[in-house]
């Protein structure tokens, strides 16, 4: 098949990010020529600052080399700037006249940096501060120069200062506005920061405004005129006051440009085969000058170029980071706030510190933080989920660790955690290890570090805390997305929400057919995805979608829990915690025939035998002769029970019967995550109903219900979800909640997590507030039950599950 | 080349795998969607974990402990990971599968 003809105006980063993206989906659609008006590959154009400060090198900030455009098969054209595009033809003219024919067009051409057209704008000297060229006449001039003035306070800008500083530059900034990083900061934030660049030697001049750039009789500029009359030595000028959207060449072939070439939601221009990406694109209004947002453009685009007509951009919010050593800022979303914000400020002028966080309609909408920003990772993460804050309003301030307890989840700072500390338990992975794969592999997202380190790749618990670390290393530029955006893995671009409601709109009730209907790239998945539709196909449909055990995880799939030395766990049910002599009799028969090298007694009140052959499982099942646990599942595990009224003298209710009964009625559910209940018979709560998916107390004259408690990684108290009178409520109010969390939840989400995305509030509204849907739900769960039955007997049963079971023996074959 | 019988390739679900006790270790016998069948030794190259209990999509395998990816027909642990379990021949005859032991031998990286 002739391949489509792809041509690409611009070598920068939100243009090659695109290629990459295209590459990973469509290997073989295009033949691609770039064209880049500089003579270099694609290099990391946020780590100029750095290289300007003498801190890494230009060959460390490439993030393409020329052997990349190579392998890809991309004729790479450098150091050739288009000057035309016939878009009646579809081809593009270079300077040199080489010309290029496209069938897909992606203008990727950047921005220029605007300068002011005062006086003497074009003496030598005067120079905006964009690319490597620009850097390397700083560094030089540097070298025998000593006067530098820096026109705008900016981040380019104070970095460009900064720089120059360090390489031994006398340097003055001149700032329009009032304060500096006007954009970024408040006016109190803004000040600190001069401050602290002020102890540096850098010098201000706010309020600033530029008349003329003064000649030195030889075309070099020697000086800047300011409007109060004061003049500046001046050797250098670097023009730091802004950019605009590079479009000279779209307006030249009749595009439709604004302050940027006009694009839609799927990045395309007026013309259907002209695509655009980066700072040279119009957005809705907007065209981004940071990086981030250009990555989630680049995704988009990418995906509309290899044909597959999915995924929309919105638009982004942004944070930003200053990349000078040793100054802490952080600001993201609406950090000035206005009408209909409230505002949480700390300020301590002489630590150094100041932190505000803006909030609307309960929701954490902006952060501003200067002197210590550890938590800024994780304030951004707020702003862009949008949760609700109400509950931990109080905490905010004193970021994340305030807020329960230090886990492993992401749930502590990264910044002060040493190089050589363990950050991925499973795979062995250091904080040193992941930064230095961040640096000099340029990555922008966890996918990227899991693929370069590892880390993060195994059990996952750690990956808040690598999300941490990468937004820690690069900043705003940081790829994080929360769960509800992110493609379920990458054999598809739908996220799990996507997934979810596919699965039941279109009725699918088979992996292969929800496969192909939701164009899954890969012919049957991967250990990512697979268990996640399972459970989406058998939760949505029950009864019509068929289990299949393939797509499970060994431990779903054995019926039991794998152990490290490929050994299994057995864990028979025990209801409530509640046996008899019998059943004991049979562990303890079982324990001895087997040689089972440990018994324990579990934290869910039931009985473990730990270190079971496989082949021997179904006949310990048979001769235990008593239910599956669900130990080793996304399922609900036990029902943890106190004593109770029976015999306990401080008993109100009857906790053991309520939590038989609980989990007979739950017996062999599947879900989203494991599902723990516990139920007491008094506030003492002996049986730790506070940590449990579903906790319930008993009080003098009913129950108390809580839900969303977890005792894991990170410990989550429950929230006290409603007071009830009987046992046959407490009923219908559990199972009714657990079957809303089946039908919402994201594949391996637990129910406080669950809870903290779509909010309480919304859980109450379909529980409590509203019968009819109670008692809908509560059905749904117990005829979805009503078809699941003991799998440990199934698999006794039916040969075609016992097979797995089975080692073969190898017999020679007689005729060889 | 010593061929040995296994079973029916019908014994093996598709995406799935069988144990062999063979004299020198378990060995995991694969069968992909498109009823190829693979064999490996059932040892990850990580921490030892038996492959056959992992989960198969396309020509690969997850390893059910620590999820290192490995490539079927090579053995070789897919990038980042390093490493090799070993891999022994397998044809399928007259709807049944068989296996060649293969003395050592260095996976090839696909």
């Amino acid at each position: 098949m002739q391949k489509l003809k792809l041509v690409m105006v611009g070598n920068g980063m939100a243009g090659v990010r695109t290629l990459e993206e295209l590459l990973k989906l469509t290997p073989d659609l295009y033949d691609i020529t770039v064209f880049g008006a500089e003579p270099h590959p694609n290099y990391n154009r946020i780590l100029l600052s750095p290289v300007l400060a003498g801190e890494q090198t230009f060959e460390e900030i490439v993030l393409n080399d020329l052997d990349w455009y190579a392998q890809n098969g991309i004729e790479l054209k450098l150091g050739r700037k288009v000057v035309d595009i016939d878009r009646r033809n579809r081809v593009v003219i270079a300077d040199d006249g080489s010309r290029a024919e496209y069938d897909r067009l992606l203008l990727a051409t950047g921005s220029n940096p605007f300068i002011l057209p005062v006086p003497g704008h074009k003496l030598d000297g005067v120079i905006g501060y964009r690319d490597i060229a620009d850097t390397r006449m700083m560094m030089e001039t540097a070298k025998v120069h000593r006067h530098a003035v820096v026109i705008g306070g900016g981040l380019l800008g104070l970095e460009a200062a900064n720089g120059l500083k360090q390489r031994g530059m006398d340097v003055t900034v001149v700032h329009l506005g009032g304060w500096l990083l006007e954009r970024q900061l408040d006016e109190t934030a803004g000040r600190l920061l001069q401050t602290a660049l002020e102890g540096r030697g850098i010098a201000f001049r706010l309020g600033g405004v530029t008349e003329e750039l003064m000649d030195n009789g030889d075309g070099r500029v020697c000086a800047v005129r300011l409007k109060d009359g004061e003049v500046l030595a001046a050797d250098l000028v670097v023009m730091a006051a802004g950019i605009r959207p590079n479009t000279e060449l779209a307006e030249k072939a009749g595009i439709p440009c604004n302050r940027g070439i006009l694009v839609s939601d799927t990045l395309q221009t007026f013309d259907p085969r002209v695509y655009a990406v980066g700072e040279c694109a119009n957005h809705r209004g907007t065209a981004y000058g940071l990086v981030a947002p250009l990555f989630e453009q680049a995704k988009v685009c990418a995906n509309h170029l290899a044909q597959f007509g999915i995924g929309i951009y919105k638009g982004s919010v942004t944070s930003t980071k200053l990349k000078v050593t040793g100054i802490d800022l952080f600001s993201a979303g609406d950090f000035l706030g206005g009408e209909g914000t409230e505002t949480i400020t700390l300020s301590d002028p002489i630590g150094g510190v100041y932190k505000k966080l803006v909030i609307k309609n309960e929701v954490l909408v902006g952060a501003c933080l200067y002197g210590d920003t550890a938590d800024g990772g994780w304030y951004f993460r707020q702003v862009r989920e949008g949760a609700n804050i109400s509950e931990i309003r109080d905490h905010l301030m004193f970021g994340e660790n305030a807020i329960g307890d230090v886990g492993h989840q992401g749930q502590n700072s990264t910044a002060n955690m040493p190089d050589d500390m363990e950050v991925c338990g499973c795979n062995g992975v250091c904080k040193g290890t992941i930064v230095k794969a961040i640096q000099e592999n340029g990555l922008f997202s966890v996918d990227d570090i899991k693929k370069h380190t590892k880390a993060a790749s195994s059990c996952g618990s750690c990956t808040g805390l690598v999300e941490q670390i990468l937004i820690s290393t690069v900043g705003g530029a940081a790829d994080v997305k929360p769960k509800s955006e992110k493609a379920i893995c990458g054999c598809s671009d739908l996220n799990h929400g996507q997934v979810r409601k596919a699965i039941r709109d279109n009725h699918l009730t088979s992996i292969s057919e929800a496969m192909q209907a939701m164009q899954w790239r890969t012919p049957n998945g991967c250990a990512t995805c697979r268990p996640a539709l399972n459970y989406y196909l058998i939760s949505t449909w029950p009864g019509e979608a068929k289990d299949d055990p393939q797509s499970r995880f060994i431990n779903e799939r054995a019926h039991a829990n794998i152990q490290k030395d490929g050994t299994y766990s057995v864990v028979p049910r025990i209801l409530g915690g509640v046996t008899n002599a019998a059943e004991l009799r049979r562990i303890a028969d079982v324990a001895d025939k087997y040689q089972v090298p440990m018994v324990k007694i579990t934290g869910g009140q039931r009985i473990d035998l730990l270190g079971i052959r496989k082949e021997d499982l179904p006949k310990v099942w048979k001769d235990l002769d008593m239910p599956s646990g669900h130990a080793y599942g996304k399922s609900i595990r036990t029902v943890k029970t106190c004593v109770g009224q029976e015999f306990c003298r401080f008993g109100t209710q009857n906790s053991t019967q309520m939590g038989i009964d609980l989990e007979r009625a739950l017996s062999f559910m599947w879900s989203p995550h494991k599902v723990k209940l516990a139920v007491s018979g008094c506030p003492r709560n002996c049986a730790e109903s506070g940590i449990k998916d579903v906790g319930i107390i008993g009080v003098d004259s009913g129950w108390e219900l809580y839900i969303g408690g977890n005792g894991g990684i990170k410990t989550e108290a429950g929230e006290f979800f409603v007071k009830v009178k009987t046992a046959e409520e407490v009923m219908e109010y559990s199972l009714a909640f657990i079957e809303l969390y089946r039908q919402e939840a994201f594949y391996l989400e637990r129910t406080v997590h669950y809870m903290h995305r779509v909010g309480l509030e919304h859980i109450k509204k379909a529980v409590l507030h509203d019968e009819a849907r109670r008692k809908e739900l509560h059905r749904n769960l117990v005829f979805a039950l009503s078809l699941q039955s003991d799998p440990w007997k199934q698999q006794i049963e039916q040969p075609a599950l016992n097979r797995q079971y089975q080692r073969i023996d190898v017999r020679p074959l007689e005729s060889v | 080349m010593n061929w040995l019988d296994i079973c029916a390739l019908d014994e093996i679900n598709p995406l799935g795998s069988r144990v062999v006790a063979a004299p020198g270790g378990d060995i995991a016998i694969f069968r992909t969607a498109s009823d190829e069948v693979f064999a490996l030794d059932d040892r990850c190259p990580h921490k030892g974990g038996p492959l056959s209990q992992g989960l198969v999509f396309g020509n690969t395998v997850a390893c059910p402990l620590h999820n290192w990816q490995i490539d079927l027909a090579s053995g070789a642990a897919l990038a980042p990971d390093v490493g090799c379990a070993h891999r022994h021949l397998t044809r399928i005859e007259g709807g049944r599968v068989q296996l060649a032991l293969n003395s050592k031998e260095e996976c090839s990286p696909s």
